[in-house]
């Protein structure tokens, strides 16, 4: 797959259909991946790099490269592709101005998804089948693939790479996928236990922004938190307060039109399971507006900015936990 | 030199939780010991000790307003002495760094009585890391320093006491047993083989510092470098030796609390003034956060360069860049 | 069991301007009665509620929060309270999955007619809110009196 995306980048860039390709570029360790913009043929033909670690989602950046003269060319996994028909439905982003390639994905990992399955201080991996064989400082390791993947990965929602003007590999479909799981049994937990659950995850927040940040539904020029007069601009979680405010607030601003790439889960420098937020309205939606998913098609309406005469009373949500 | 089974662990844990407040290293940070602490089996904790030292938030003072005038209230907390356990070398090297500017006249109080009231406990790295590079600043994970050192081979820990203040911990602790310190070495020599073995080495450093200043401000790489950068604070705040802070207020019941709280030149309104933004994108905020520690901070203290090579932005940077790369990239430029 | 209890909780109700901002008017000239602790703040529809201005008022010391708007179909501006409905919807939700108790949270439609619905509601509020004592999980501790 690599060799094809490089070919293909490089063949965009010798015809003139992309000034530059917005790809992955390789650093010291397998995990250790950064997207990267290539100009350069044979800076690409070296450095561009695709495999199970190429984790980050490219969509984002695409709001910047798109106000840029001439066309970006830009690789998209599935997920990636579901969040760029989202910012393109959103008018965040010229579609006009990019090429995308979608690719084939059967997955990804990360440093810390392979550090959680218990390698240490790894340095190089290869998949064999359903195995993968890591090169650690002390030694080569193995672990099922499926163990090393990302949360996001292990109930993938979707392969259909949505909105590319080109795939390489094969189309994907999209998966009876067991992501509400962990939702429902949340709410299946009394009201007090799931505070102290999601007190004991917040409170490991440092405030580092990364899950806003990196968040392609997240894509406001100013931020509410980063602006002193919107009333609840701050920066260090002064308590629990705050950090409830940042988390909900956070979420609450992406309903309806996050896609559910679990990039905010990913980056998170302390493991907050911050995905279950989004899933927790995603579920609701789906349970009282209709089945929704952000991005995967650009003309429905998205469920917070619809409404029918139907609509049952907040109250409907007494019926949905535990009290 | 002392020593103890690693079987009663525990047993020194909760003798010296009774006398203080004792720290233990989890996955996400240093945490206060209850015998159901998991200590974290990886080299480095999430966030860093400096946290003990300098919290992300901290309350320095009050206002009350009657009439035309104002009433300072003292909002400071007593500091109780504690004591942090499992410190690796280099997060002990970065409490010498946040010394040189927390304790730099003017000194900062709030600071100085946690420094005085913490005893840190060092624990050797038997395994480093890929991600570690301490060796690079001349840090030896085998002969950490801190108040105690300790070492843990198979079946026990060894202790020794390096300054006053550890010598009075291990006075009080009944269950150590003397030990001779011959017995530590295997081990160092083990620790130092791997360090040998580590991936990062012979880091470009003679290209920065002061000299270098003009050349690396001025390189043409900051571009691409910082390119792919989210703008996030997650390198600045499990950096053990970032310290910049912001000092904000909060108005609640009539009284003006004045507090500080760890901010980040990676933020777009880091720097920020009525007069406007002297860094208006993010590679001049990239430039800032690692010529800081790679120029600006040995010039302004003896060419001590502020990175001790933990290796936490290594691992935690949603995008992968870090310093090392930055070090590898410009280094190379004049090399 | 009488239960006994000194607490006064205190109640922020955002109130539409078009209706029930009216409706406490009515309730008020018509001199019924519900609790001084309820304070009322206006806004222009019901869909102007933000999710922060419900956590601020907890955060300076609200125990429970009621939005009160036009009925379905009602709205001055058309639609307004429709939107609000999905949003309130899914804020509460929200919060009832972190764990804050969902009975402090609550949505009523009262029309500028209905002062006595207006009046019974808060009684009804009140007394919800007053069982359920103090706002401690979404508390910010440096607003505590």
């Amino acid at each position: 797959m690599q060799e094809m995306i490089r070919n293909k980048a490089l063949e965009l860039l010798k015809t003139g259909k992309a000034d530059r390709v917005l790809a992955w570029r390789r650093g010291a360790f397998c995990y250790d991946v950064t997207p990267a913009l290539f100009t350069d043929p044979e800076q690409l033909q070296k450095e561009l790099v695709f495999d199970l670690f190429c984790a980050p989602n490219l969509s984002k950046s695409l709001i910047a490269e798109s106000k840029k003269p001439g066309k970006t060319a830009v690789f998209l996994k599935s997920c990636d592709s579901y969040s760029l028909a989202q910012l393109c439905k959103e008018h965040r982003v010229d579609r006009e101005k990019v090429y995308a390639v979608g690719v084939e994905c059967h997955g990804t990992c990360d440093g810390e998804s392979l550090r959680a399955a218990g390698i240490t201080a790894p340095l190089r991996a290869r998949a064999e089948g359903e195995t993968l064989v890591v090169d650690t400082l002390y030694g080569e390791k193995t672990v099922s693939k499926q163990d090393a993947l990302l949360e996001r990965c292990r109930c993938c929602k979707s392969s259909r790479l949505v909105d590319c003007d080109e795939i390489l590999g094969r189309q994907g479909e999209e998966h009876d996928s067991t992501r509400f799981d962990e939702v429902r049994r949340l709410q299946a937990m009394t009201a007090r236990e799931r505070y102290d659950f999601w007190q004991t995850e917040l409170s490991r927040c440092i405030r580092c922004n990364a899950c806003r940040n990196v968040c392609p539904a997240c894509s406001c020029e100013k931020c509410v938190f980063d602006n002193p007069a919107s009333g609840v601009e701050n920066k260090g979680a002064a308590n629990s307060f705050e950090e409830q405010l940042f988390h909900i607030i956070r979420a609450f601003h992406v309903a309806g039109r996050c896609t559910d790439c679990g990039e905010c889960s990913r980056v998170c420098p302390q493991h907050i399971p911050l995905h279950l937020l989004n899933r927790k309205l995603i579920l609701d939606a789906n349970d009282l507006y209709g089945d929704y998913q952000a991005g995967a098609d650009p003309d429905s309406r998205p469920p917070m900015m619809a409404f029918s005469p139907d609509d049952p009373e907040p109250d409907v949500i007494y019926g949905r936990t535990q009290p | 030199m002392k020593k103890l089974p690693i079987s009663q662990l525990n047993d020194l844990f909760s003798a010296i939780s009774r006398l203080e407040t004792l720290y233990l290293p989890t996955d996400a940070g240093f945490v206060p010991y209850s015998p159901e602490t998991a200590m974290t089996r990886r080299v480095n904790t999430g966030r860093s000790p400096k946290d003990l030292f300098f919290p992300q938030v901290e309350t320095l003072m009050g206002f009350r307003t009657r009439g035309q005038s104002i009433e300072l209230l003292d909002r400071r907390e007593e500091t109780k002495p504690f004591v942090i356990f499992g410190v690796r070398a280099c997060d002990c090297r970065s409490f010498d760094i946040l010394d040189s500017v927390f304790l730099a006249p003017p000194e900062d109080t709030f600071y100085k009585n946690r420094r005085q009231a913490g005893v840190i406990v060092t624990l050797a790295c038997n395994r480093p890391e890929e991600t570690c590079f301490c060796s690079s600043f001349a840090i030896d994970p085998a002969e950490p320093a801190g108040d105690v050192s300790a070492w843990q081979t198979e079946n026990t820990l060894y202790l020794r006491a390096n300054t006053e203040k550890g010598e009075k911990l291990l006075a009080q602790l009944s269950l150590l047993q003397d030990a001779d310190p011959e017995q530590i070495v295997p081990l160092q020599e083990q620790i130092r083989q791997s360090v040998m073995r580590l991936p990062i080495q012979e880091l470009p450093l003679e290209q920065f510092g002061a000299a270098h200043m003009m050349e690396r401000f001025s390189s043409e790489k900051w571009d691409e470098l910082s390119q792919s950068c989210l703008g996030c604070g997650s390198c600045t705040y499990v950096c053990p030796t970032c310290q910049c802070y912001d000092i904000k207020e909060f108005t609640a019941n009539g009284e003006i609390q004045r507090y500080r709280c760890w901010d980040s030149c990676m933020y777009s309104d880091f720097t920020q003034m009525s007069a406007g933004q002297p860094r208006p994108t993010q590679k001049e905020r990239f430039r800032q956060r690692f010529l800081h520690k790679l120029c600006y901070h040995p010039a302004n203290h003896g060419g001590e360069f502020s990175c001790v090579g933990c290796g936490r932005c290594l691992q935690k940077c949603p995008i992968h860049m870090n310093i090392v790369k930055v070090i590898r990239t410009l280094g190379e430029e004049d090399a | 069991m009488q239960v006994t209890t000194d607490f006064k909780p205190t109640i922020v109700a955002f109130c539409c301007n078009w209706c029930s901002y009216a409706g406490a008017d009515l309730s008020g000239t018509n001199r019924l009665q519900y609790p001084a602790n309820v304070k009322i703040i206006r806004i222009p529809c019901s869909c102007r509620m933000n999710p922060t201005f419900l956590l601020r008022a907890f955060q300076r010391g609200a125990d429970g929060v009621i939005l009160c708007g036009c009925h379905p179909g009602d709205c001055h501006y058309t639609t307004g309270n429709y939107y609000a409905r999905r949003r309130m919807t899914q804020l509460f939700s929200l919060l009832d999955f972190l764990g804050i108790e969902r009975e402090r949270t609550r949505v009523e439609w009262v029309s500028a007619a209905e002062g006595a619905k207006f009046a019974q509601v808060m009684n009804d509020f009140v007394a919800t809110v007053t069982r359920l004592g103090r706002n401690r999980r979404l508390e910010d501790l440096r607003c505590r009196k």
